[in-house]
């Protein structure tokens, strides 16, 4: 069964990342996904103030907007895809992740599936 | 149908084994709950007819199984989801046999149930449905909401498991630190509700707070090793044996200093003092064994004044270590004030009254008034309690503290 996991990072006052992982923390979790054999995909997520919405309005025609940026004191940082055989092996490798640290959390949320 | 819910009641015990048997064999607990239906149905039909079987933890299993493989013979897509769980299931360690009847595989229902991504209503709600064998409407009782709005819930909460694909396993020895508390409290939110309904008419609901008692027996049998179970048995049975002296005859709430303390149980007594000296050792104390500890030394009291305050002062000391919270504060001020005289636990009292978490809970006001009435400064204690009165939640509580501002409002009270 597959599992998003999105990670949550909490900003400080200047509006970035707290906490003290390092690239290498990230580094090792990714690796250890992937010995696992657990991992799908991820992928971390560019400077939020790069973000765009796009909607299409009744008309037809397409409005896009800037941002939205976090008004709030967390932002969505990136998100892995693991394949695990149930939800709390999923929680476990959320729990092993460094964005569960230092203010940050992780959401996870099963992938739907159809029929398989 | 009206007999359904006694006679179902006959078969409790049998339903929680056996309903955990199934959905360890076929990993679906609407699976299993609804062939677990048909089996006892079935039982009830043959049995007064035929006589009961030698066996009838297995009668019940191979009638239950028989009836689910007929179900997934006629559902051939809900069969292929459940093949896949099927797989997942068989990594898991498969459990061992008990004496000749039924496998116990209740205790990875009980950490399901109460699993910490479902609702908090929710994993009392299902716990109390698969492992206490309550029917949906006994569980809508419980609650005080409609049969229906709880049959919403149950469903809900099982679809959720399924999607989710919450595990039906005990967690690993690494994981169970984390898990069990939350198991615990569970039971403990069953007992609770029961002991002091949140609302309504009645004080006290005796039947959800023996269903928790049972059910913290059964955690018992299960896991012999764990202090804490052993601790929150002997809570809940340190209180629940008061329970005849808590009221009045009218139904009205005696608070502990007043009760007649020859009603209290004394076999039930014994039973939870000795756990809780089984609770308290072999390693650092746990949250409930100290509870407990503090509810024997209550239960052993001759009466208020005789009740050892040092020791529950100091109690509330430790648990002031394992888990801050202002109700623990205000409890342990009245203990001081037990011990000290009542102008150490006011001054006690009166350090919490910014606390957030003491607004709207109407014991803090009351705790304040009874220690004021004993330093002579009726007008204020009319004030609390009257603070008190607007926040009680059920009749006998409002009672109680209608009688208490009447007794001080006498000329020459005490």
């Amino acid at each position: 069964m597959k599992y998003l996991m999105l990670i949550n990072a909490s900003l400080d006052a200047d509006g970035e990342p707290t906490g003290c992982s390092t690239p290498d923390d990230w580094m090792l979790f990714d690796k250890a996904l992937k010995e696992a054999g657990v991992y799908v995909g991820g992928n971390s997520l560019a400077d939020f103030t790069t973000a765009a919405a796009v909607r299409v309005d009744e008309q037809g025609e397409r409005i896009v907007t800037d941002g939205p940026f976090a008004e709030s004191r967390e932002v969505l940082g990136g998100y892995f895809v693991v394949d695990v055989p149930d939800f709390d092996v999923a929680l476990e490798w959320a729990a092993r992740c460094p964005g569960a640290r230092d203010g940050g959390h992780i959401v996870v949320r099963p992938l739907a599936s159809y029929g398989d | 149908m009206k007999g359904w819910a006694s006679v179902e009641a006959v078969f409790r015990e049998e339903r929680g084994l056996l309903l955990a048997a199934l959905v360890r064999r076929f990993g679906d607990l609407d699976l299993a709950e609804e062939v677990t239906s048909e089996a006892i149905e079935a039982a009830l039909v043959r049995w007064p007819a035929e006589g009961v079987p030698p066996k009838p933890g297995a009668w019940l299993m191979t009638t239950a199984r028989r009836k689910a493989v007929d179900r997934l013979r006629r559902d051939q897509a809900y069969a292929a989801r459940l093949a896949v769980l099927q797989v997942e299931a068989d990594r898991a360690a498969p459990a061992p046999a008990s004496d000749g009847g039924l496998p116990d595989e209740r205790l990875q229902l009980f950490f399901t149930c109460a699993h910490p991504a479902l609702p908090a209503e929710d994993r009392t709600a299902l716990t109390l449905r698969c492992l206490a064998g309550l029917t949906t409407s006994e569980v809508a009782r419980a609650f005080l909401v409609p049969s229906a709005t709880m049959g919403k819930r149950i469903v809900r909460a099982k679809n959720r498991i399924r999607a989710a694909r919450i595990p039906f396993r005990v967690p690993s020895a690494e994981e169970l630190p984390g898990r069990l508390p939350g198991v615990l409290q569970v039971v403990y939110s069953i007992f609770t509700e029961g002991y002091a309904a949140s609302s309504g008419p009645d004080l006290q609901r005796l039947d959800l707070a023996e269903e928790a008692i049972r059910l913290a027996r059964i955690l018992r049998r299960l896991l012999p090793d764990e202090r804490e179970v052993a601790g929150l048995l002997a809570l809940m049975l340190l209180i629940h044996a008061r329970r005849d002296a808590r009221t009045d005859p009218q139904g009205g709430l005696v608070l502990l200093d007043d009760q007649d303390r020859t009603r209290w149980d004394r076999a039930m007594i014994a039973e939870g003092t000795a756990l809780v000296e089984i609770a308290l050792t072999g390693g650092p104390p746990g949250l409930y064994g100290v509870q407990a500890a503090i509810a024997a030394l209550h239960d052993e009291a001759a009466d208020v004044v005789g009740t050892d305050w040092p020791q529950i002062v100091a109690l509330y000391d430790v648990l002031r270590g394992l888990a801050p919270s202002p109700v623990v504060e205000l409890n342990r001020a009245v203990a001081v004030a037990m011990r000290d005289g009542p102008a150490a636990g006011l001054s006690l009292l009166d350090a919490l009254a910014e606390e957030p978490r003491l607004r709207g809970y109407s014991p803090f006001p009351a705790a304040r008034a009874d220690l004021l009435v004993r330093l002579g400064r009726h007008t204020e204690a009319a004030a609390a309690y009257e603070e008190a009165l607007a926040l009680a939640g059920t009749e006998p509580e409002r009672a109680h503290l209608r009688r208490r501002l009447t007794e001080i409002a006498k000329p020459g009270a005490r």
